[in-house]
């Protein structure tokens, strides 16, 4: 299956990836190769299979917590690494609504 | 123009968050009003590597809407991602449920509407919060995981007014089931709408319109009916409804394209590989219990005397059925008094229904004074409102505050003995045939006894000793 380059250009903006011209068409390329492949796939018969969810091992389910709150991070080292923060908050460019 | 040649379709979607202590895929508290990312972790962060844990509370919490709602219960229910980016969504992605909802089908008991359905409940992390300031915007991300379920109503909704009273009805039922707050001003109950409109007697659906950002009933009101109002006039003028989503604007009373919709439609929803599937057991399921629903306490106020509008302004606050609950005797008599003094008290605030002073118990032995006549019926209501305030036994207060009726009939006839010795002239016109006398008679015996004398006694006692004023003589 073709994947053309305004798909391309759909899928990155998603993902917030600026590509060039060139990796639009490189990528446009190896995505179609990608889908070839799932088509081969779906040749497969899978009627009467369960469609898989979780890779890991789910017999037993989600193990769940009690609801009992821990304590939480202090906040100089929650912003220690964000590029811009005022002490309180993470400082993000203004969001227009 | 010609609204009315229209019928509005509406189907509402509601984020409530659940009354746990702990976030639902970490042990971050939930408490609201925190200092700005005071209340976050690695997991609800989003820090590289980190991994939840699913929060059993919530699990049981939106078991219990469903059973409340009568929606299935899946047995097993997957998670999902929900992919886009905003800057109070640190991971990329909403851990929420797609394909397999815990909760499906069911329908929410409306007042006047009967059954509106619902198409499911879900479970899901809320996001953070961004604060618009100046020169940039500050990301908090407290509320970041705190448990939501969604539950997303059919479009069974034809007027903004319905859709109002849909409203209330699933908030009260929220709060009767312990689960959330209902509090729409700090955002734990938020309300999407989803409008269209079609000419009457079409079987087929307009093109529907999200609104986002209607945080009050006032507001639903306002933005649905701008909506309705705009997409008729639109397709009225020839034009045609564009799918989108519009955020109410509260100050102009408009709602308005909001941006950047292509994305905000194309989540790309995948199953979350860090999480197992839900199951829910047998066990799990039977062990989670659900109290009585408004309607239900409404029918069962209705059934114990209690007048249908005192039974619904009663069951307006949950808290004011427990305290009708816990006076236990005369059901009819305990919602006067708590639509009565208790309301009055509240609205002077005299009484904080969360920290209640007294013991509801103690009102049947206010009633059991005035009953006897050891009370009148105006220092009744007096030591109802001291017991509210203060929470005093009632006889202490009838005691502190010299309450007591004289109803003591020797003490009485004397009193009544001497009024009738001071007025021989009052007395003469009364046996005259002047029976409007009997209540000056009584007044003075009442001043005699600084009003604490039992009215129903003395009027008695006068008539006895002056004889019935008929006109005819009474031998003494």
């Amino acid at each position: 299956m073709a994947i053309d380059r305004a798909q391309v250009r759909h899928v990155a903006r998603l993902a917030r990836l600026a590509l060039s011209p060139e990796e639009e068409e490189r990528f446009a390329a190896q995505l179609g190769h990608v889908l070839e492949y799932i088509e081969r796939l779906q040749a497969v018969d899978v009627s009467g299979v369960e469609p898989l969810s979780f890779a890991g091992d789910a017999a037993g389910g989600i193990v769940m917590r009690e609801d009992e709150p821990r304590p939480s991070l202090p906040r100089d080292k929650v912003l220690a690494q964000a590029p811009q923060q005022d002490g309180k908050a993470f400082v993000v460019p203004r969001i227009i609504e | 123009m010609a609204v009315a040649d229209f019928e509005p379709v509406i189907g509402l979607e509601v984020h409530a968050q659940l009354l746990t202590r702990s976030k639902i895929f970490c042990g971050c508290s939930t408490r609201f009003g925190a200092p700005p990312n005071t209340q976050v972790c690695a997991v609800c962060l989003g820090l590289p590597g980190a991994l939840p844990a699913l929060n059993r509370g919530a699990v049981v919490m939106a078991i219990k809407a469903g059973k409340a709602f009568g929606c299935r219960i899946a047995e097993r229910s997957i998670w999902a991602r929900k992919n886009y980016f905003y800057p109070d969504l640190p991971k990329g992605y909403q851990i929420s449920q797609y394909e397999l909802p815990i909760c499906s089908g069911g329908a929410v008991p409306v007042p006047g509407l009967g059954k509106i359905g619902l198409e499911r409940i879900h479970l899901e992390e809320d996001a953070g919060k961004n604060i618009h300031a100046e020169g940039g915007s500050e990301v908090d991300l407290n509320r970041s995981g705190v448990p939501l379920i969604e539950i997303v109503g059919k479009p069974e909704l034809r007027s903004a007014e319905e859709a109002s009273e849909y409203l209330k009805a699933l908030r009260l039922a929220l709060i009767y089931l312990g689960i959330n707050d209902g509090n729409l001003e700090e955002g734990s109950f938020r309300c999407d709408a989803n409008v269209s409109v079609r000419r009457k007697g079409e079987s087929k659906l307009g093109t529907r319109v999200e609104l986002k950002n209607i945080n009050s009933f006032r507001f639903v009101r306002q933005a649905i009916e701008y909506e309705i109002a705009r997409q008729v006039e639109l397709i009225e003028g020839g034009g045609k409804v564009a799918q989108e989503t519009r955020l109410f604007d509260n100050e102009k009373g408009v709602t308005r394209p909001m941006r950047s919709k292509e994305e905000a439609n194309d989540y790309r929803y995948f199953p979350e590989p860090d999480l197992p599937p839900l199951l829910v057991s047998r066990e799990l399921l039977d062990s989670v219990t659900v109290p009585k629903l408004p309607q239900e306490v409404v029918e069962m106020l209705g059934a114990a005397g209690v007048p249908a509008a005192d039974a619904r302004a009663i069951v307006s606050d949950p808290r004011l059925v427990e305290v009708h609950r816990r006076i236990g005797v005369d059901a009819k008599r305990a919602a006067l008094f708590v639509v009565g003094e208790l309301a009055r008290a509240v609205n002077e605030n005299e009484a904080d229904l969360g920290a209640l002073k007294f013991d509801p118990a103690l009102v049947p032995a206010v009633w059991k004074l005035q009953d006897s006549g050891a009370i009148s019926s105006t220092a009744a209501k007096e030591v109802l409102a001291e017991l509210i305030r203060t929470g005093e036994a009632p006889e202490k207060i009838v005691e502190r505050k010299g309450l007591a009726q004289v109803s003591d009939s020797a003490a009485l006839e004397a009193v009544v003995d001497a009024v009738i010795a001071r007025h021989p002239a009052e007395v003469e016109k009364y046996k005259g045939g002047k029976a409007s006398l009997l209540g000056f008679f009584v007044g003075q015996a009442m001043k005699d006894l600084k009003g604490k004398g039992n009215p129903g006694a003395l009027n008695g006692l006068f008539k006895k000793k002056l004889g019935e004023a008929d006109g005819t003589h009474k031998a003494k």
